[in-house]
C-alpha cells in the first residue's frame, strides 16, 4: 500500500519496479529454486563468506514483525469503534461545562483529535514516556492471538489463511473504488495523483521510498522468497513468475491508489468547501449580508468590495479570514500510518451510512496487515523450525507460542504514550537501510562472487532459457548501481540536514511540530541499523577465521 | 427557506411573549411589549421586552435571557430551525452530550472476537495433541506387533506397502499391458 499520499509518487515507483523489482524478484527467486534451501543455506552455497546475509534477513524480519501488528493493533481498534452511530472520530466530545467543544479538538480536526488524543493518547515528545494504555494493549494482544492461530499449524495452514487475506482486499477495493469514483471532487484527488511534481522527483527521500514500497511489497530481501522458490520444481519457468507476479503487483498498487486519491479528492473538497462556507458565514455575519447573497463564486469579489467599502471592519476580521485553497488541502502531507488512518476516516464519515464503508474499510486494512505478519513470521520461524537444536524439543505449537509471547511483550513498548514516536523510528530506519543493503549484497554476490555466466548455465539447465542480455545488464550494473547512488543520496541528506528529526504532537496548538531526536534515541536508530547490517560482515569474518583455524589444524596433525 | 416578513415577525414576537409568560408566570406580558429594531437584510436584530403595567420600563435582559434560555427549544421548533441557525447572542446554547451505554460499545465487540479467537486456538492446540497421541499410539502397536512376530509387516525399502496402496500413484502403461505383449497360448 502507498505510505505517502503524495500525487506523481507513480513515476519513481513504476522506474524502481523495472530498474529493480523486476529483475531482483527473478534472481531470489531463481537462487532458491536453484540451491533448493532457504536464505541462510541457499547463500551459503554461493558463498560460504556469505552466511551473513540470511542472518541479516532474519534479524529485518524479526524488527519488522516487532512493529509491524501494532498497525493491526490500530486497525482492531477503529473496527470495534465503527458500529456506533455516530461515528465516535465524526464529532468533537464536549468540555467539562458543557458549553463548547473540547479545546484540543476545535484546534484541529475530530478526526485528528480521535487519532492523536483517543487512540494513542499521546504524548507531547520523545522523553515523556508516559503509561501502557490498557486499551492499546488489549487490540494488540487480540493482534497477536489472530496472529498465532494462523501460524499454528504451521505452513500448511498459513497458506490456507492467506487465500483469505489476499482475495478479500481485492472485493472491498472494488466496492470502494465505485463508491471513491462516484464521490464528489473525487476527480480533483485523481488529476492530482496523475500530475507529477518536480520538485518532488528531485528528492532523493522520494526515489528511496518509492525503492523501499518496492521492495517491501514484493517481498525481496526477506528471505522469505528464497524459501518459497526452494519448494518449486527445479524446471519451473521462474522469469515468467517474476513479471507476472511484478505485474500484478504494480496494477494492485495502482488500482488501491486509485481508490485512494479518489477517496482523497472527496476530502479535500469537502473540507475546501465547508472552509468557503465558514469565511461566508463569518462574512454575513459582521456585515449583515442577505443570505444568498455570498456564494463561493463570488466570494472573491465581494472580498475586494467589503475591504474598500468597510475598511476598519474588514481589518478587524482580517486574522479570523482562512484563504481555503483546494490545492493546500490535497497537498496536507499526512505520510506514513496517518494517511491510512487519519485521512480516511475523514473521508467515511461524510458518506452515507459510514458504518459499513467504515467496517468495509478496516477489515481489509487487517487482512492486509495479517498476511503480511504472516509472511514475517513465517519468515522467522522457518529457521527456527529447521533447526534441529530447537525443533527436536519443542514441537511447533510452543515455539509459534514463544515468538508470538515475546513479540507480544516488546510491542508493549508502542503501545504507551510515547509510543507512535518509537513506532515511527522502527518504521523510518529498521528496515530501508539493510534491506537496501542486503538486496545490494545478494546482487553483487550472484554476479561477481558466483559468476553470472555460472548463473546463466544454471538458469539454462533449470528452465531451458538463457536470461536474455536485458536481465544480465540489470543484475550486473543498472541494479546495484541505483541501490549505491541511493545509499549515496540517503548518506548526503542525512549529513546536510545535521540530525534527525521527528514529528511531535503539540496538544495546545492542535498540529505537529518538528523535534530532534535525543541521544538514547539516536542511539536506539544506530542499533537497528546496525544489528541487520553488521551480520554480513561478522558473518564472513566469522567463516573466515574458522577456515583459518582448521587449516591450522590439518597443518598440525600433519 | 423562507423570506422574513412581517408576519414572521409577529411570530417571533408572539413566542418571546410567551416564554415571558411561561417564566415569570405573570400573563401580563403582550405582543405589543416586544419591541424590534434595527432589522437588517440578514434577518439580525434588537429586541427589548417592555413591562407594560410598570410604566413602560424595559425588563432586565438576565430575566429575558432565563426566560428564552428556558423555552429555547420551543421557540426552534416554531420557527422550523435549530440552535445553529436561530442565534440569540449572548445565550450560550449547552450541548446536549452524545448517548453513552453503560459498556463502551467497543469493548462488546473485542469480546466477541477475543472468545472466537481463543476456542479456535484451544481447538486446533487440542487436535495437534490428539493427533500427535494417535501416531505415537500407532507406532508403538505397529513395533509391538512385529516384535511379537505375529503380523509380518510387508516393507518394501522401510516403508510399509500399505502407504504406497495410494491412489496417487501413477500406473505405468509399459508395465500394466503386459498380458497383451505374450502370445496367448
Amino acid at each position: 500500500m502507498l505510505s505517502r499520499g503524495e500525487g506523481g509518487f507513480l513515476i519513481p515507483y513504476f522506474i524502481m519496479l523495472i530498474a529493480e523489482g523486476m529483475p531482483l524478484l527473478y534472481l531470489e527467486l531463481a537462487v532458491g529454486q536453484r540451491m533448493r534451501q532457504g536464505s541462510i543455506g541457499a547463500w551459503k552455497i554461493i558463498s560460504p563468506y556469505l552466511c551473513g546475509v540470511g542472518v541479516a534477513s532474519v534479524v529485518v524480519s524479526f524488527f519488522l514483525s516487532m512493529y509491524y501488528n501494532v498497525i493491526n493493533a490500530w486497525a482492531f481498534w477503529y473496527l470495534f469503534h465503527s458500529f456506533q452511530d455516530p461515528l465516535p472520530w465524526a464529532t468533537c466530545p464536549l468540555n467539562s461545562n458543557r458549553t463548547g467543544y473540547e479545546e484540543e479538538c476545535e484546534k484541529t480536526s475530530s478526526t485528528q483529535y480521535f487519532w492523536y488524543r483517543q487512540t494513542l493518547n499521546i504524548s507531547p515528545s520523545l522523553d515523556a514516556s508516559g503509561s501502557v494504555q490498557w486499551e492499546q494493549a488489549l487490540c494488540l494482544t487480540l493482534a497477536w492471538l489472530v496472529v498465532y492461530l494462523c501460524i499454528l499449524r504451521g505452513t500448511e495452514s498459513t497458506g490456507k489463511v492467506v487465500y483469505v487475506t489476499a482475495s478479500l482486499p481485492y472485493c472491498v477495493l472494488i466496492i470502494y473504488l465505485i463508491r471513491g469514483l462516484t464521490l464528489h471532487g473525487a476527480v480533483n484527488g485523481l488529476t492530482y495523483m496523475f500530475t507529477p511534481k518536480l520538485e518532488q522527483l528531485s528528492n532523493p527521500k522520494t526515489w528511496i521510498s518509492a525503492a523501499t514500497q518496492i521492495f517491501f511489497s514484493l517481498g525481496l530481501g526477506f528471505g522469505s522468497l528464497i524459501a518459497f522458490a526452494s519448494y518449486n520444481e527445479p524446471n519451473n519457468n521462474c522469469e515468467r513468475h517474476a513479471i507476472i507476479v511484478s505485474l500484478i503487483n504494480s496494477a494492485t498498487s495502482i488500482f488501491a491508489s486509485i481508490v485512494t486519491f479518489s477517496i482523497y479528492g472527496f476530502k479535500a473538497t469537502f473540507n475546501y468547501e465547508s472552509c468557503i462556507n465558514k469565511v461566508i458565514l463569518l462574512l454575513m455575519n459582521t456585515f449583515d449580508l442577505e443570505e444568498g447573497s455570498l456564494t463561493a463564486d463570488n466570494l472573491n469579489e465581494m472580498k475586494d468590495y467589503l475591504m474598500a467599502t468597510h475598511p476598519q471592519e474588514y481589518a478587524q476580521l482580517a486574522p479570523q479570514l482562512k484563504n481555503c485553497s483546494l490545492e493546500a488541502e490535497l497537498d496536507t502531507a499526512v505520510q506514513g500510518t496517518g494517511l491510512a488512518f487519519i485521512v480516511y476516516s475523514e473521508a467515511i464519515k461524510n458518506m452515507e451510512v459510514p458504518q459499513l464503508y467504515s467496517v468495509l474499510y478496516f477489515v481489509m486494512l487487517l487482512m492486509l496487515g495479517i498476511g503480511s505478519m504472516l509472511g514475517n513470521t513465517a519468515a522467522i520461524l522457518t529457521p527456527l523450525t529447521d533447526s534441529r537444536v530447537i525443533a527436536a524439543r519443542f514441537p511447533k505449537e510452543v515455539i509459534s507460542g514463544a515468538v508470538c509471547f515475546i513479540n507480544c511483550v516488546i510491542g508493549l513498548i508502542f503501545t504507551m504514550e510515547a509510543g507512535n514516536y518509537w513506532f515511527d523510528i522502527f518504521n523510518d530506519y529498521a528496515a530501508t537501510l539493510s534491506l537496501l543493503l542486503i538486496v545490494l549484497v545478494e546482487t553483487i554476490a550472484v554476479c561477481y562472487i558466483y559468476g553470472i555466466r555460472r548463473f546463466e548455465k544454471d538458469l539454462h539447465t533449470m528452465t531451458g532459457r538463457k536470461p536474455n542480455w536485458y536481465w544480465k545488464i540489470m543484475w550486473a550494473f543498472a541494479s546495484p548501481l541505483l541501490i549505491v547512488s541511493l545509499f549515496i543520496f540517503y548518506l548526503t541528506d542525512y549529513i546536510l540536514t545535521g540530525t534527525l528529526q521527528y514529528q511531535a504532537w503539540d496538544a495546545t496548538q492542535g498540529q505537529l511540530v518538528t523535534k530532534d531526536y535525543p541521544g538514547y534515541a539516536l542511539a536506539v536508530i544506530g542499533l537497528l541499523v546496525a544489528a541487520s547490517t553488521m551480520c554480513i560482515p561478522l558473518g564472513a569474518l566469522g567463516t573466515f577465521i574458522r577456515k583459518r583455524l582448521k587449516r591450522e589444524r590439518v597443518s598440525t596433525v600433519a | 427557506m423562507y423570506a422574513w416578513d412581517a408576519n414572521e415577525e409577529y411570530l417571533f414576537k408572539a413566542m418571546v411573549a410567551f416564554a415571558m409568560r411561561t417564566y415569570s408566570n405573570k400573563s401580563t406580558t403582550q405582543i405589543s411589549d416586544v419591541l424590534l429594531c434595527n432589522v437588517t437584510d440578514r434577518v439580525s436584530f434588537w429586541f427589548v421586552v417592555t413591562d407594560s403595567s410598570k410604566n413602560v420600563t424595559t425588563v432586565p435582559g438576565s430575566e429575558v435571557e432565563a426566560a428564552i434560555r428556558m423555552n429555547r427549544n420551543r421557540i426552534n421548533s416554531a420557527f422550523l430551525l435549530n440552535d445553529k441557525t436561530l442565534q440569540f447572542l449572548k445565550i450560550t446554547s449547552t450541548l446536549s452530550p452524545p448517548v453513552e451505554p453503560s459498556t463502551p460499545v467497543w469493548l462488546i465487540v473485542f469480546g466477541v472476537v477475543l472468545c472466537l479467537i481463543v476456542a479456535g486456538i484451544v481447538f486446533l492446540v487440542v487436535a495437534g495433541i490428539q493427533q500427535r497421541k494417535k501416531k505415537d499410539k500407532e507406532s508403538a502397536e505397529r513395533e509391538n506387533l512385529e516384535e511379537k512376530g505375529e503380523v509380518t509387516v510387508a516393507v518394501e525399502n522401510g516403508i510399509p506397502c500399505e502407504t504406497l496402496d495410494l491412489k496417487a500413484g501413477h500406473i505405468n502403461g509399459v508395465f500394466a499391458a503386459d498380458d497383451e505383449r505374450f502370445t496367448s497360448l
